[in-house]
């Protein structure tokens, strides 16, 4: 089980650095195998900030996060590996995950000699075959192709099925299909929930609402580094009771029912709380929590 | 009649040939109203809402005539387009906000570009600072450095500025792409506003999110790989769509309380072909599930009671739909 | 020295992006590089020059009568065909050609080798300063701006008063050790701006050590940006070594292109019309250097799809 506790994330700003400036406020939820989680935030409200600490590619300032009880944090060389045989990630934009001078199809080879230099060649391309398989791309088609003559879609399929090779238990989806088109976006979610089916625990970051209300069991909204709202989805979106939360189901924009005609418009963006530590949450129902103050 | 564009056509020179990025494209825009241009990437959209203005020195214009305000507007010459740029037809570039000048200050930026279309910046400070606050900004925002603006706040100043001296048309390409939902819906509502107001005399809206289209605009126009699929007022366009591929974009775009459990949405399969070298026929073809033989042969373009689309089948499925409707 | 290339890097193609110029692309990059490259005049002229010069110090000391430093000629003769005297004599009866052609050799070897070292340090700092960050990062630069103030002229004062004997080799590596501070910061900024891309944090994610990524992610991406930065680098020794020279602090024991000027100044060629003592190594500076620099722009053009006449 992948558990967060109080993890903040805490930058040095200003002249001479005496500033501070909080990204993530004592953050904590836990991720379950088979499971999807969305981060719901907007920009600056330090979702993928966790995206990325989760994944040890940035370090917690405050607080820790335990991998089956071992604080990643601590781990180096040879055990931060097993890590990533375990835990791996997908980024928003399909061309910049990929070395634009190489053929995209050396993700494979980079896995096949980080992680499984015994197996031989053979046995690993019928792998990588299959892999792709599984994420419904035909190998013909994407293998042996530089980045730029796929498509977002297909390049970031091929990243689900480089997650895969491994025996991955949790996946972070940071925003991976913002930089999709519609039409192709559907189906990565829909990869995704058959993904959840098989046992994977995910973790899907976003900023928009639709989406994660379409495929995630329990929501987190973000806000300012701090979590305001959280719960299973339908409770969260059937029955907001945050007034941020609230405020931005009022914003998305429905194909079915027009926005209120409100005579007020926000303006002024909020300023961010200057404050370091999070508000309370607490429990309003089973399985949604509410920020207070 | 605002705008009128005929069987326009603009291609985009490569080494590797002509992309024929916008063909044989025609419809109108009447005075007050909001167009929304709605497709994904390649389609066209950008294309033709840089042609209208002419702004990218890539285009090369290859026919076709565009009419605003009953005038021939010279979109095949650089320089003649002068005239018309700002005054008649203005434009909110993609990634605009990302391209303030970081090193000047809001204000002197804006009067340098005033002065640049020969406008005075003196005689239009007021009418500035007004609509600066009627989009809800403080007039002292004009001496401030564009990195202190947030994104949001960007975004409206650009759009004062390439309406300030009222033009008949403005081109928004993209302008709620980057912003978060909240902004997004202010920034939204302010195109309204200013239509409203008689700022523009009429918009086009260009974006792939069709449910901000739902919101604000009056008539939507589909397109798909250069060409138009369908057009309609915003209602049709979303409860009664004819081209199938509106109908699968439709389909495809999840909407808050709708979940995986309860209902699998469908994407396309397939990708837009290549402008390259184009397909005979219809372009949707291939990945089109009601495509027949006869779809080998372009389908016209038929327009009724404002209503439009490109599509052999699309008669059968308006019968099927009437019916239904019928039966009801 | 400080005409910094604008690096092609390759940029992520953002798909609404590609709305605006959809992708055709039938012939590989490489290709396409090569064909830009064969219709680039500057570069074409650049590395003909510099072919043509690099070909005439490869061979041209072949076809030299007497050795560079001889002393048997007339003195001060002017260039003639008898006794093979090409370019004439220095007014102690030494053969011009052989010392010009001896000279633009040298010029070369210090070019690669001060270039080289320079190079291969400003490499090393510049992408461990720019992978790592942090205090490595503020240590590493500290370093640079430490040496880039310190005065050349002096340290190599001090430098030739302790050795007995200076060569080519110990010239070239003091100028190599000396003048990479600008690449190193230059290849840092670069370095910066690829960490941030995504396909480092997937090498990352793949357990490739640091070592890996830099050599095998990120260099690779500015391999062009590498290869203008080192014929920067090599111009730029062959311009310090002739300055060296010319002062009096060049290699003692063979004949240089900016010593050769430095005696003709001694000797008041100049006053006394000996015009083919200074004019060749001159004008062979001249050339070599130009050659390179021309040849830079031209590849910068090549390699950057953004300054492209289309």
């Amino acid at each position: 089980m992948l558990r967060l506790d109080d993890v903040s994330k805490t930058y040095h700003v200003g002249s001479f650095g005496r500033g501070r400036l909080a990204a993530v406020r004592e953050v904590s939820f836990e991720l379950k195998a088979g499971e999807v989680l969305s981060l719901i935030g907007e920009s600056g409200s330090g979702k993928s900030t966790i995206g990325r600490m989760v994944l040890r590619l940035l370090q917690p300032t405050g607080g820790s996060i335990t991998y089956d009880d071992a604080d990643i944090g601590k781990l180096r060389g040879g055990a931060l590996k097993e890590y990533y045989r375990h835990v791996q990630g997908v980024f928003q934009d399909p061309f910049s995950s990929y070395n634009p001078i190489f053929k995209a199809d050396r993700i494979f080879g980079l896995v096949h000699a980080g992680f499984f230099p015994g197996i031989s060649r053979k046995e690993w391309d019928q792998r990588v075959r299959a892999s792709l398989e599984s994420v419904a791309l035909n190998p013909d088609d994407v293998l042996h192709k530089y980045p730029h003559q796929l498509s977002g879609g297909q390049l970031q399929r091929l990243l689900v099925a480089r997650a895969l090779l491994l025996d991955i238990r949790y996946l972070v989806a940071d925003e991976i299909i913002s930089m999709l088109d519609a039409s192709t976006r559907i189906d990565v979610l829909n990869l995704l929930a058959d993904l959840k089916a098989r046992g994977l625990g995910i973790l899907f970051v976003t900023h928009d609402l639709s989406l994660g209300n379409y495929i995630s069991d329990r929501t987190i909204i973000l806000r300012h580094g701090c979590i305001v709202e959280m719960g299973a989805t339908e409770k969260v979106f059937g029955d907001p009771r945050h007034p941020y939360t609230q405020d931005l189901l009022a914003s998305v924009p429905l194909l079915h029912t027009r926005w209120e005609q409100d005579g007020s418009r926000r303006v002024a963006e909020p300023r961010p709380d200057p404050r370091l530590e999070a508000p309370r949450l607490v429990p309003v129902e089973d399985d949604h929590f509410v920020a207070t103050g | 009649m605002a705008l009128r564009v005929e069987h326009l056509r603009v291609y985009y020179r490569t080494l590797a040939g002509d992309v024929k990025a916008l063909d044989d494209v025609s419809f109108d825009v009447a005075d007050g109203e909001i167009m929304g241009l709605a497709g994904e990437s390649g389609c066209g959209k950008s294309t033709l809402g840089k042609s209208l203005i002419r702004l990218d020195g890539r285009m090369r214009y290859v026919g076709g005539h565009v009419l605003l305000d009953g005038e021939e507007l010279p979109v095949w010459d650089d320089e003649a387009m002068d005239r018309f740029r700002f005054r008649e037809v203005s434009i909110v570039p993609q990634y605009a906000m990302s391209a303030l000048n970081p090193i000047r200050k809001v204000g002197p930026m804006i009067r340098d570009l005033l002065r640049a279309r020969g406008v005075h910046p003196n005689g239009i400070q007021r009418e500035l600072e007004r609509r600066l606050e009627l989009v809800g900004l403080q007039p002292d925002v004009l001496g401030l450095y564009p990195i202190e603006l947030s994104g949001g706040m960007k975004q409206r100043v650009v759009l004062v500025l390439s309406t300030l001296l009222d033009p008949s048309l403005l081109i928004a390409d993209e302008i709620t792409s980057a912003l978060d939902v909240s902004t997004q819906k202010a920034v939204a509502q302010t195109l309204v506003e200013f239509r409203d107001r008689g700022f523009v005399k009429s918009l086009i809206v260009v974006t792939h999110d069709l449910a901000v289209l739902a919101q604000i605009a009056d008539t939507i126009l589909v397109m798909y790989a250069g060409k138009l699929a369908e057009k309609a007022t915003a209602e049709e366009i979303i409860s009664t769509p004819r081209h199938p591929y509106t109908r699968m974009l439709i389909s495809s775009l999840p909407e808050v309380g709708v979940r995986y459990e309860e209902k699998e949405l469908r994407g396309i399969p397939g990708r837009p072909p290549s402008l390259l070298e184009p397909p005979g026929g219809c372009r949707f073809r291939d990945r089109c599930p009601l495509a027949t033989a006869r779809c080998a042969q372009e389908p016209p373009w038929v327009e009724q009671d404002g209503r439009g689309v490109a599509c052999w089948e699309a008669e059968t499925t308006t019968t099927q739909a009437a019916l239904l409707a019928e039966t009801r | 020295m400080s005409s910094v290339p604008t690096a092609p890097l390759a940029s992520p193609s953002d798909p609404t992006q590609v709305e605006a110029v959809p992708v055709a692309q039938p012939m590989s990059g490489f290709q396409e590089t090569l064909h830009f490259a064969l219709r680039n005049k500057k570069l074409v002229f650049g590395l003909s020059m510099t072919t043509a010069l690099l070909l005439f110090a490869l061979f041209g000391p072949l076809f030299a009568r007497h050795g560079p430093l001889v002393y048997g000629g007339d003195l001060g003769l002017a260039p003639t065909r008898a006794g093979g005297y090409w370019f004439g004599t220095t007014l102690q009866g030494q053969d011009v050609y052989a010392q010009f052609v001896t000279g633009l050799r040298l010029a070369f070897i210090v070019g690669a080798l001060g270039g080289g070292i320079a190079a291969i340090i400003g490499m090393v700092i510049g992408f461990t300063a720019g992978y790592r960050a942090g205090w490595v990062d503020e240590c590493l630069n500290m370093l640079t701006n430490v040496v880039l103030v310190i005065p050349t002229f002096a340290l190599l004062l001090v430098i030739a008063a302790y050795l007995q004997v200076r060569g080519i080799v110990t010239e070239a590596v003091f100028i190599g050790i000396t003048s990479w501070p600008w690449a190193a910061r230059a290849l840092r900024a670069q370095t910066f701006s690829l960490v941030s891309r995504d396909f480092v944090d997937m090498a990352r994610l793949s357990g490739r050590s640091s070592r890996h990524i830099i050599f095998k992610e990120i260099a690779p991406n500015m391999s062009s940006y590498l290869f203008m930065m080192f014929i920067l680098l090599f111009g730029g020794a062959i311009l310090i070594a002739a300055t060296l020279d010319f002062i009096g602090l060049g290699p003692s024991n063979t004949i240089s292109l900016g010593q050769m000027m430095q005696l003709s100044v001694q000797n008041a060629a100049l006053q006394l019309h000996l015009w083919w003592w200074f004019l060749p190594p001159g004008l062979g500076i001249m050339a070599i250097v130009g050659s390179l620099y021309v040849m830079n722009v031209g590849l910068d053009e090549v390699f950057n799809p953004k300054l492209r006449e289309m």
